[in-house]
């Protein structure tokens, strides 16, 4: 077992390399504000073509969604933003955001930044900081 | 056979391949015991790619190759709202050099008690049963078997951590399993020296190359009842490609020890599955 483990780390690390410790902020690898408009115009655009998840959106102000969705990717991801909304539990109250629903807007959201050429591991940086308000928008 | 089955319902796949909201790889693949898994551990995933409210079925057959054994193994599962998982699988091991064939069915079910494998800090964890029938009894009662049947239990927790190594997201799970079964059941359960189910520990960790492809590693701690011969643990480093949400190829390496008297037993694990 252990003779196994230290081959495949052995491997990972071939394969893998040693990707450069970030320097600039994930902000920045995304590339800043205009990154962060594309990422969630792509989004906008993910979700008007999901019939499982465009219901959602029938009485949201589009315009308000899009501005604060920026400004909290730009705030989460060490922009110069202080996201100024009300909380994710508030803003979700009464829609009943499904597993399904989560899943579904994460896929979105997946298939833009694959569009958009953001590297593996800046897309799992962007994840890991979304992927857990799950417990805040999810069956409220 | 099984696997003539699999590939004429994979000619059904264009016609209905619609598949789960699930992202890509959160299914897991399926174990030789036909639970969402590893190769030869279940994890807390449930099969397939049904979310909330939605549901999947899942088929796969899949051949282990050691020196002395071959174990051909095939099954179906349905899943239900990404909380319940009913699987059956057949297994059929010949003695490829000693001569003759063991069976047995395996129906399980599995729980998604809690967590979210993506969303939650907590592990998505699972409790499962899985009860076996041997169908070829006598050669493991000559050998001093005491069950042709037998019921496993387990508890599985998994988790996926984002941007761990090298910026990919890395998949642990671990499993405890109450069981009697001597080499999982095809030789058999407990003995009549040692009839007591035993608590023991199975765990994998993967690596998401990224979202198609899964490079780890797995363990399976097993009991040792029988006196013919000693039985020991399994491991195996394995490559999973989901090809996409429809279809995905598994391959391994494994390493099964010393069976019913046959030293190392090493060589390979090949495994297709289909899901809609």
């Amino acid at each position: 077992m252990v003779k196994h483990s230290g081959l495949v780390i052995a491997c990972l690390l071939m394969l893998l390399g040693c990707s450069n410790p970030a320097q600039t902020s994930l902000y920045q690898r995304l590339g800043a504000e205009q990154g962060i408009n594309a990422i969630v115009d792509g989004l906008l655009y993910q979700i008007e073509h999901d019939e499982r998840i465009v219901h959602h959106f029938a009485d949201s102000d589009i315009g308000r969604f899009r501005a604060m969705l920026a400004e909290q990717l730009c705030d989460l991801t060490g922009g110069p933003c202080q996201y100024s909304g009300s909380t994710m539990q508030e803003s979700h109250t009464g829609f009943n955001i499904t597993l399904a629903d989560y899943d579904a807007l994460v896929e979105g959201l997946i298939k833009v930044m694959q569009r958009q050429q953001i590297s593996l591991a800046d897309q799992n940086a962007l994840l890991a900081l979304l992927a857990p308000m799950y417990k805040d928008i999810s069956y409220r | 056979m099984t696997l003539r089955m699999l590939l004429i319902s994979l000619l059904w796949l264009p016609a209905i391949a619609s598949a789960g909201s699930k992202i890509i790889a959160t299914g897991g693949v399926t174990t030789i015991e036909g639970n969402a898994g590893g190769g030869i551990v279940p994890w807390a995933v449930i099969n397939g790619y049904a979310s909330s409210d939605e549901w999947a079925l899942t088929t796969f057959a899949g051949r282990v190759g050691v020196n002395d054994f071959s174990l051909n193994s095939g099954g179906v599962a349905l899943s239900l709202d990404n909380k319940w998982e009913l699987s059956y699988a057949r297994q059929r091991f010949a003695l490829e050099s000693i001569g003759g064939s063991l069976s047995q069915d395996i129906f399980s079910v599995k729980y998604h008690l809690a967590g979210e494998l993506l969303y939650t800090a907590m592990p998505q964890i699972s409790v499962g049963v899985q009860h076996k029938r041997n169908a070829d009894f006598a050669l493991p009662q000559a050998v001093g078997a005491k069950s042709a049947n037998g019921t496993d239990f387990y508890l599985a927790a998994s988790k996926v951590l984002f941007n761990q190594v090298a910026g990919r997201n890395l998949l642990l799970n671990g499993t405890v399993r109450a069981t009697k079964a001597n080499q999982t059941g095809l030789l058999g359960f407990g003995s009549s020296s040692d009839n007591n189910y035993q608590l023991l520990f199975e765990g994998s960790a993967a690596v998401l190359l990224n979202y198609n492809l899964a490079l780890g590693i797995e363990f399976k701690q097993k009991p040792d009842n029988l006196a013919f011969a000693a039985e020991q643990h399994w491991r195996d480093v394995f490559v999973a490609w989901f090809i996409n949400k429809n279809v995905s190829l598994t391959g391994a390496y494994v390493d099964l020890g010393n069976i019913a008297g046959q030293r190392s037993q090493t060589g390979y694990y090949l495994a297709l599955e289909a899901t809609w």
